[in-house]
């Protein structure tokens, strides 16, 4: 029966889900992007996230390069960047991943370089397990999709 | 929910990160506003049909150029922090510009500063919205850009009416009935902000005055 896997598939997704918001991964700034999905826009939350996926990696690559620099002293454009990270991980939901980047900056305004360093590594791993945990959800929708044989925006 | 063209609002979201641009354009569109986005303070400029070196001194003789908008903007909502103009440095130049002076700013900040906030509400701004932000927050859009379109209508009601070689009685009580309409919304949205939204949300859809919405379930 194809309504069993869908169900079975919509109960790992809500799994999924509870366990990225008890974990304080996610905030309900996520559950509010799910809300802009609808009928008229399908794909909303994988696309901003997808966007956010390409953003961060940019950012996190110019941080990273930054400290790496032995004669970086620039720690004004690297707030830049990180401001960029803070913004838009707050505006998808990515709790963790922004309060990382709270840390990060507090570091970089007290010119702590060893600080910087340290907290990008942290910032580097909270993201990447952000990125597979959302490609898994992602993953679970669109089996959930192909087993209802309907096409249903991912709803809470 | 959707409202016909004719009566939708236009709204311009100014933001630099792309990512709060789709955000925002996709709760713009949710709530049935029509919206274009740019990326920075000058763009906005110039969408609005001001440009750059234009200068507002009320004494040099002002251009026709200077006061044709391409499109008509019904509000711009603009995020603080960007590089080059700030959203502050845009809703000063909006404020300053005698074209464009009456369009509703809203601005959007991920930083909650006071001394931010008052300055831009201050300067003009009719809210300030923390970041990220809520469906919930748009719906206090809609009072500011219905005081706006309502004023706009009398001017040009006004306009036509002065147009009319004879005087009728039917136009005097017309005229009584829009300047008392005005002062209710006047009334309303000058009390508790809060209140108005509440009070403005639900009369809307039933009110036959405007009489080109038709809400779409």
């Amino acid at each position: 029966m194809l309504g069993l896997g869908a169900d079975r598939l919509r109960a790992d997704m809500n799994r999924l889900l509870a366990f990225l918001f008890h974990q304080g991964i996610l905030d309900e700034q996520f559950l509010q992007l799910q809300q802009l999905q609808d009928e008229s826009s399908p794909n909303f939350v994988s696309e901003v996230v997808n966007i956010y996926f390409h953003e961060s990696e940019k950012l996190l690559r110019n941080l990273r390069s930054l400290l790496m620099d032995r004669e970086f002293s620039d720690y004004k454009k690297m707030r830049i960047h990180l401001n960029q990270l803070m913004g838009s991980s707050s505006s998808i939901g990515a709790k963790r991943v922004r309060n990382v980047c709270v840390a990060f900056r507090a570091a970089s305004e007290q010119n702590n370089r060893a600080g910087c360093l340290r907290a990008l590594e942290v910032l580097e791993h909270e993201y990447c397990f952000l990125k597979n945990k959302l490609h898994e959800l992602f993953q679970i929708e669109q089996q959930r999709v192909l087993a209802a044989g309907v096409r249903y925006p991912m709803q809470n | 929910m959707g409202i016909t063209a004719e009566s939708q609002f236009h709204v311009l979201a100014v933001d630099d990160s792309i990512i709060d641009r789709k955000l925002i354009e996709r709760l713009l569109k949710t709530s049935s506003y029509q919206v274009t986005t740019v990326d920075s303070g000058s763009k906005a400029l110039e969408f609005l049909g001001l440009h750059e070196g234009d200068t507002n001194d009320p004494n040099t003789p002002s251009v026709s150029s200077n006061n044709h908008q391409e499109v008509e903007v019904n509000l711009v909502i603009t995020d603080y922090c960007m590089p080059g103009m700030t959203g502050y440095d845009l809703l000063k130049k909006i404020k300053e510009s005698s074209s464009l002076k009456t369009i509703p700013v809203v601005i959007m900040s991920s930083e909650n500063v006071p001394s931010r906030i008052s300055r831009c509400l201050e300067e003009g701004a009719e809210e300030f919205f923390l970041k990220p932000v809520r469906l919930s927050d748009l719906n206090k859009l809609r009072p500011h850009m219905l005081k706006t379109k309502f004023k706009d209508q009398n001017k040009k009601q006004e306009k036509q009416e002065e147009k009319a070689d004879f005087e009728s009685p039917k136009r005097q009580e017309k005229e009584e009935e829009q300047q008392h309409q005005e002062q209710l919304l006047q009334q309303q949205s000058s009390n508790n902000k809060r209140k108005a939204v509440e009070e403005g949300l639900s009369p809307e859809r039933s009110r036959p005055r405007y009489s080109g919405i038709t809400t779409v379930v």
